[in-house]
């Protein structure tokens, strides 16, 4: 029997010698080992991992092309439903999604699904297989804002039926997140998001970057001076958070998203770049998401001592668990159940320290998670000349706040249902900007349907 | 690729550009700012806007060498470009909002220092266009450094020059001048702008403060992106924490913590230095 055969293991970088440099961690499975794992695979009649997925993806039926040696219909058809399939194989949270409903992983392990539509998407792009068909212009022009998962796979959609699309990413760069979050060891830049990217646009979308939308146009510009007929919005969720304790605006204190988007999008970690980035010694990150996974294994690769601070146990870390696992390997300390109160300066303003509470597990919050309580006279001190923030993001109120007509929620999201379709007629939003920080896979399926829904409004006009 | 129209020095260390971006130069409004990278290995460099024009689809910028990045900007020339310009970014000055008849008779009073008088300019200019009574104080360490004071002059009511070793105009800092012209000259304002360094903008505050007159200061803090998704140029105003990039970069001085300001904007000096260093020997 097929699930007798164990999971295939992915080859990946030695963690001393990756803790130390900013080439990818994971080298992906060859055709050998994708064909082997391909082979588990038990095709359920009622797959469960299909509606696992947030775009739906044929995960059966191009396991099955990838077991017959077929990769390049394994590629077709990723490709029906999915446009960043080389993105998502490599950052998808799959234990909660299609591996997570894997069959196969209630008594052993799941198909490595997220390692298989890696090898499929790099194995289609190194060999150039074909791509999907385009329809014709059909005269209809449509605006998406943000170029990060949500828009791109929007964008895609939509050029794909024949709509002129144009992108507005306020970034020099497109990718959104893919550009300034995720750092190169885990998802390359040119040779993944910038041939991603490359895919989209070759199905005619245009890009256009440095265009702020709520300052460098408008939403109503975009309708009134430029004639799109609809726009969609996938700002994503851009604010960082802080904690409002004392000594956060101390030298050496940063956001997580500075500090990423410094070595993402800025390339600071390379001599050859201008950006400054401080090489701190003892680095504490501050959070559990992927978010501070991604920064404490940066801290890392600069040089750093790092410790990861958390106010609940390793069993509520929202990470990803292969990037909790990456980060132990090369090193990074965890410190559960504790919780910042202050951060310590010397007399100069730089940081020295960061005092913490224990914290213990009480009763389980509306998220149904047990919520920390802290500890009273607890408190401990780290030594750390440098605390990154990583507590998540609130959406940019740029736009809602520039565009008449457009609800937003108490925290700030823009107001829309299930198809993206918001308060204001032709304008659509998705992603992170109506979630709040969520994975790049919801941002695409958002892109997608709200795609599917920009479709049947202009067809309706 | 955004390509640069004229390019002049203002002195030896400040040159001005009008650069063709036509979007930014379409939205654009008094108290905005923009951010240039050169190439592609430059640094997302945040500019005060000198002056736009929407019909010619330009921006002017002026930049002083300061470190690396600044120095290359003021090496390129008129006909190369810049990689990326991106903008208007921040909010327009507070008097942008207001209704016509509301700026007409108001008394400012400009507090430029250095580089900073350049953005002065086109506030200057729409305060006018709309009816206000404007004065403008230029400041700089010697005759030399003084720039804009011929465009000053012409849109302005009344312009004072101070030099710090006294080689032109008052020998003095702003804030001795700033005195004079109300204490001594007996001269009333409604409103204060001070931009310049921050040194200069924590004690024109305090002047301003010592006179009962209302102060409006534009910080120069550190950015990456600056669309409010970084957050290294927070500042703390009225005790709380504010991001200058979206929520500013135009505060009341009385609020501004300068102090912190001025220690956040020292954050990369030592990387600068070791920059500005590798470039020389290059």
């Amino acid at each position: 029997m097929a699930n007798k055969i164990p999971r295939v293991p992915v080859r990946e970088q030695d963690p001393k010698v990756r803790a130390a440099n900013f080439e990818e961690v994971c080298y992906g499975y060859n055709e050998e080992e994708a064909v082997l794992e391909a082979s588990r695979c038990l095709h359920c009649k009622n797959p469960r991992c299909v509606s696992a997925c947030p775009v739906s993806v044929k995960i059966p039926e191009f396991i099955a092309a990838v077991a017959a040696h077929d990769f390049e219909t394994a590629a077709s058809v990723i490709a029906e439903d999915s446009s960043l399939p080389a993105v998502c194989g490599r950052v998808c949270p799959q234990e909660t999604q299609c591996e997570g409903s894997c069959i196969l992983g209630v008594k052993g392990e799941s198909v490595a699904i997220g390692k298989l539509e890696r090898f499929v998407a790099d194995w289609s792009r190194e060999h150039g297989a074909k791509k999907v068909e385009k329809a014709q212009p059909n005269g209809h022009k449509v605006a998406v804002v943000g170029s990060g998962p949500a828009g791109l796979a929007c964008a895609y959609d939509l050029a794909k039926w024949g709509y002129e699309v144009t992108v507005f990413e306020a970034l020099h760069k497109p990718g959104g997140v893919l550009e300034y979050g995720i750092p190169e060891f885990r998802l390359p830049k040119e040779r993944v998001v910038a041939a991603e990217i490359a895919d989209v646009k070759a199905m005619g979308v245009k890009i256009e970057t440095n265009v702020v939308v709520g300052r460098t146009v408008t939403i109503d510009s975009l309708f009134d001076k430029e004639g799109f007929s609809a726009v969609f919005i996938g700002s994503g969720a851009g604010l960082p958070r802080f904690m409002n304790i004392p000594g956060e605006n101390l030298n050496g204190v940063f956001s997580a998203n500075e500090f990423l988007t410094r070595n993402n999008l800025m390339d600071a970690y390379r001599d050859d770049y201008l950006t400054p980035v401080m090489h701190a010694k003892k680095v504490v990150v501050v959070g559990g998401g992927n978010v501070a996974m991604d920064a404490a294994r940066t801290a890392l690769r600069l040089g750093a001592e790092v410790t990861i601070v958390y106010r609940r146990t390793e069993v509520e870390l929202p990470a990803r668990r292969e990037e909790v696992h990456h980060a132990k390997e090369e090193g990074v300390e965890f410190r559960m159940l504790s919780n910042p109160v202050e951060i310590i300066g010397d007399e100069k303003g730089w940081v020295n320290g960061i005092r913490c509470i224990r914290m213990e597990l009480g009763e389980p919050d509306e998220s149904g998670r047990r919520s920390p309580v802290p500890v009273p006279g607890s408190e401990f001190e780290i030594e750390a000349d440098s605390v990154i923030m990583a507590l998540g993001t609130s959406p940019n109120p740029l736009i809602a706040r520039t565009t008449s007509g457009l609800e937003t929620t108490r925290r700030g999201c823009l107001v829309a249902d299930e198809d993206g379709v918001t308060t204001r007629p032709g304008v659509f939003a998705g992603g992170d900007a109506v979630t709040g920080a969520a994975t790049v896979i919801l941002a695409m399926g958002a892109g997608r349907k709200a795609a599917a829904a920009i479709d049947r409004y202009i067809k309706s006009l | 690729m955004y390509k640069i129209l004229t390019k002049e020095m203002l002195s030896p260390a400040i040159c001005r550009m009008k650069v063709l971006a036509p979007r930014v130069a379409s939205s654009a409004h008094p108290g905005q700012f923009l951010i240039v990278r050169v190439n592609e290995h430059g640094e997302r460099i945040p500019l005060t806007i000198s002056d736009f024009d929407a019909d010619e689809g330009s921006v002017t910028i002026v930049t002083q060498k300061i470190g690396a990045s600044t120095k290359e900007i003021c090496a390129l020339e008129a006909g190369e470009c810049f990689e990326d310009v991106v903008g208007p970014l921040g909010l327009p000055s507070d008097f942008v909002e207001k209704l016509d008849g509301e700026l007409a008779g108001s008394r400012y009073i400009f507090i430029a220092g250095g580089v900073g008088t350049a953005p002065v300019y086109p506030q200057v200019k729409y305060l006018k266009a709309h009816g206000a009574y404007v004065d403008v104080i230029i400041g700089a360490k010697t005759a030399g450094l003084l720039i804009y004071k011929e465009e000053m002059a012409a849109v302005c009511d009344h312009l004072y020059v101070c030099t710090d070793d006294g080689s032109e105009g008052f020998k003095g800092m702003v804030t001795g001048l700033l005195e004079k012209i109300v204490l001594e000259d007996g001269n009333r304002y409604d409103q204060a702008v001070a931009i310049g360094p921050m040194i200069m903008m924590k004690f024109a505050t305090l002047t301003a403060k010592k006179l009962g007159l209302p102060i409006i200061v534009s910080l120069n803090t550190l950015m990456v992106d600056g669309t409010g998704m970084c957050g290294a140029c927070r500042v703390t105003v009225a005790g709380k924490t504010r991001f200058a990039c979206v929520e500013g970069p135009e505060f009341n001085g009385y609020d501004v913590d300068f102090d912190e300001a001025m220690r956040r904007q020292g954050m990369y000096r030592r990387e600068e230095i070791e920059e500005d260093h590798k470039c020389k020997i290059r």
